[in-house]
């Protein structure tokens, strides 16, 4: 035979394949065929009206002429140097961990490139243009750093961890600064907002409530009669109420039961309220992950001559946490989610901001654009990490049984 | 000698003592618990009493004197701020039971369709689920608010769907059932009819169970009671119910069932965005039915439906239940999300009242109090049926 005809009968093999691809997929029985006309009218409608509102109805110059605000907010312009600095960092440690859990930094830099296209076009200072450059550059250099510098990994893979705790409070200090100093001018709280804000939010939550989520998790079962009731308490109070609630009591109440001489700030009770929620279904992922553990470890563990607190801490928790990282992601997007109810308490998120940029007089009206435009926003976050938890799930083989 | 040897090895010091430890742990967190929240009652109750305010539940006879939008009870801003808080309590209750048998019937929908042969309609299914998933539904609520419900054209240029249902900025006015004076009387015919018909349909039940003949117990059972309604309908004098079309009349329209903006959006959004989940819910349950199942009810030659109704609904069922209850429980905090719409919910009433009179405690007690109850209420029901339908081991 030919080449030329094997590649005919490839072809025609292909065409055949997909003809009956066609048939068992969309064709077969006729009924199907008839929901696949209804639904490629329903696709067409829908696609062809998102598209011309898209290229033609939508009016972005709302978006676009508030891009700064969406980002972060009322933050001080001059001071925005330390918000690219806490991006810088965050993505360096990004693209170490990348790199030392077996990420390839090919991969990284196409990742990259896309993000990169898009921030050259978007309408963004030159000097922004800049930054993002570097502190993606930063990114693919210490994931190359971290995949060919081998003697590097284990190391890293040990430090990291706690490199990303340390860094956590850095941004925090980095962020807010001191009052009446020269060089770190302090910037309340109140002038957090935007993107920014809502990832604070919902990283402080889930950093500060993975202790207490633990301990109530452990406390829930536990054979002490008086810790155990207390747990089970605190965690379904706490399950039994919208979030909106347990914020609403973070603003109002946390001045009443603080002493008078202690005041906090809005953010900072936000951040406790939303804390506390997320303690407590974090103890319930927690406690799925104890359950899970079969009797014979702990057995072991006791027949070593093991405490309470060293079986805990080096035979049940790490096989525990290891098994709940999926569902720990999972919380952590509706978490991510949920920080958009502080919107209602008056905090200057990602949604709050879009609700002042709507009420200004100049763009009345557009509430589909920049609706649609935050929408994208977390989307894409939310999308990112429910994608980067089902890849954990199938590489630590949880959830398959 | 030796005995009081053996009992000293058996029993440690009591500083070492397992058990007197337990006890001694459980004392000291009893007592840092009690610290903690005395040491914050103390600052609480100096806090409020600078203030000028004295705790307690007295307020809730005072009247209100605020109007709410939407009043399925009766409500005057005269009444008192208990009559107000039942108010949103009850509006609360209305959009979360409409939400929930709306989102479910959505949910199984989609559920099916993302496991359909399709690959278009599984397409559709998983494009719907992933948008509406990974987006916050506080978004989607002022999406559906400011950019879908208000955006509808003014009354007098309302959008007239088939029904007939207008939609406009003033809400939604669509075609109801209006029940006329003999109403009562044609209730009674329903009832009885039920009752016959349970006993019909369990008769055929039995019939079908004893013969192994189908004894359409649905069809006998549900004829049954169409042919009681039917009689009740023309002995009773006159229409027991009649259509009620809404037709505008000045600057709002009258008669029929009218939903405001507020309630519309709320109740789309929670809707549309639960049944995402619900959805998930669904598909995971059909999936979780082995594969053997289905291939043994082929084998006994059952058609799709058959099997669907009698082999894979019921065994996907007890997989359902529990993530399924947990989808309502979150459906109707959610409902809390009200407040940011202006939908006179139970939170948002209590808001006002809380505005109005500063009862911070009082006011969070009466809101978590009512939530809780709720879920509690929402849980048994839950539980009794998943009591029912729970695969009997052996």
């Amino acid at each position: 035979m030919t080449p030329k005809s094997i590649a005919m009968q490839t072809r025609r093999q292909l065409l055949r394949d997909f003809l009956t691809w066609l048939k068992e997929n969309l064709f077969s029985p006729w009924y199907n065929a008839l929901i696949t006309i209804v639904s490629a009218a329903v696709i067409y409608v829908a696609l062809k009206g998102i598209l011309h509102w898209v290229f033609y109805g939508a009016k972005w110059g709302v978006v676009t002429t508030n891009l700064r605000l969406f980002a972060v907010g009322p933050y001080p312009t001059d001071q925005l140097w330390r918000v690219w600095l806490a991006l810088g960092l965050a993505l360096v440690l990004g693209g170490l961990s990348w790199g030392a859990w077996g990420g390839r930094s090919l991969v990284a830099l196409i990742l990259v490139i896309p993000f990169l296209v898009v921030f050259w076009l978007a309408p963004i200072t030159p000097a922004a243009k800049r930054n993002w450059t570097v502190v993606l550059f930063l990114f693919v250099l210490s994931s190359a750093v971290a995949e060919f510098v081998r003697p590097l990994r284990k190391p890293l893979q040990k430090i990291l961890p706690f490199a990303w705790l340390v860094a956590f409070f850095v941004t925090l200090v980095l962020l807010h600064g001191f009052k009446g100093s020269q060089r770190l001018p302090l910037v309340e709280t109140g002038l957090w907002g935007g993107l920014l804000l809502t990832i604070l939010l919902a990283v402080v939550a889930i950093v500060l409530s993975f202790p207490i989520g633990v301990l109530l998790a452990l406390g829930r079962r536990s054979s002490l009669p008086i810790v155990k009731l207390f747990s089970i308490f605190y965690i379904e109070l706490i399950r039994g109420v919208p979030l909106v609630t347990v914020l609403f009591m973070a603003q109002i109440m946390l001045p009443l039961f603080l002493p008078p001489n202690l005041r906090i700030d809005k953010v900072l009770r936000a951040m406790a309220g939303m804390t506390l929620f997320a303690a407590a279904y974090l103890a319930e992922n927690v406690r799925g992950g104890l359950q899970a553990i079969p009797k014979g470890q702990y057995e072991a563990a006791q027949a070593l001559g093991l405490n309470y607190y060293q079986t805990m801490r080096y035979i049940i928790l790490p096989q525990a946490l290891r098994a709940v990282i999926p569902a720990i992601v999972g919380q952590f997007i509706s978490l991510f989610k949920d920080t958009s109810l502080v919107a209602i308490v008056g905090l200057l998120d990602l949604l709050s901001i879009a609700l002042s940029v709507i009420a200004q007089p100049q763009w009345i009206g557009l509430q589909r654009e920049v609706f649609a435009f935050i929408g994208v926003i977390y989307w894409i976050f939310c999308y990112a990490m429910s994608y980067a938890s089902r890849r954990l799930e199938v590489k630590l083989g949880v959830g398959v049984r | 000698m030796t005995t009081a040897t053996v009992s000293e090895h058996a029993r440690p010091p009591f500083w070492r003592d397992e058990r007197v430890l337990a006890v001694i742990a459980q004392i000291i967190f009893l007592i840092v618990v009690i610290v903690v929240a005395a040491y914050m009652y103390s600052n609480m109750y100096h806090e409020l009493s600078r203030r000028g305010l004295k705790p307690g539940f007295d307020f809730l006879k005072l009247e209100a004197g605020f109007p709410i939008g939407e009043t399925p009870i009766p409500y005057t801003p005269g009444d008192t701020y208990a009559r107000a808080f039942l108010v949103g309590v009850v509006n609360t209750i209305k959009v979360s039971v409409i939400g929930i048998i709306l989102a479910t019937i959505l949910g199984i929908v989609i559920g099916v369709a993302r496991l359909s042969t399709n690959w278009l309609l599984r397409a559709i299914a998983t494009v719907y689920i992933e948008i509406i998933r990974n987006t916050p539904l506080l978004v989607q609520l002022f999406f559906w608010f400011t950019a879908v419900m208000l955006k509808f054209p003014r009354i007098k240029q309302a959008i007239r769907l088939p029904g007939p249902i207008y939609l406009s900025n003033r809400g939604i006015a669509m075609v109801w059932f209006k029940p006329t004076e003999s109403f009562s009387l044609w209730l009674i015919f329903l009832l009885a009819g039920l009752v016959v018909a349970t006993l019909v349909f369990r008769y055929r039940s039995h019939y079908q169970d004893r013969t192994g003949n189908p004894g359409y117990p649905w069809i006998f059972g549900s004829a049954t009671w169409l042919l009681f309604a039917l009689v009740g309908w023309f002995l009773v004098p006159g229409a027991p119910i009649t259509v009620d079309k809404p037709v505008l009349a000045g600057l709002n329209f009258k008669g029929g069932a009218r939903l405001t903006p507020e309630f519309s959006a709320l109740l789309v959004g929670l809707v549309v965005y639960t049944a995402a989940f619900i959805a998930e819910v669904v598909r995971a349950g059909i999936l979780a039915v082995d594969k053997g199942q289905r291939e043994a009810a082929k084998a006994l030659g059952l058609t799709d439906f058959q099997m669907m109704r009698y082999i894979v609904f019921p065994q996907a069922m007890r997989v359902i239940i529990p993530p399924l209850t947990s989808q309502y429980l979150n459906l109707t905090k959610n409902s809390s999300l009200a407040v940011a719409i202006g939908y006179p919910d139970l939170f948002n009433v209590a808001g006002t009242i809380f505005n109005q009179t500063g009862k911070s405690i009082e006011v969070i007690t009466l809101i978590m109090g009512s939530y809780l109850s709720m879920s509690l209420l929402t849980s048994l029901f839950m539980n009794w049926y998943n009591r029912r339908v729970r695969l009997v081991e052996r």
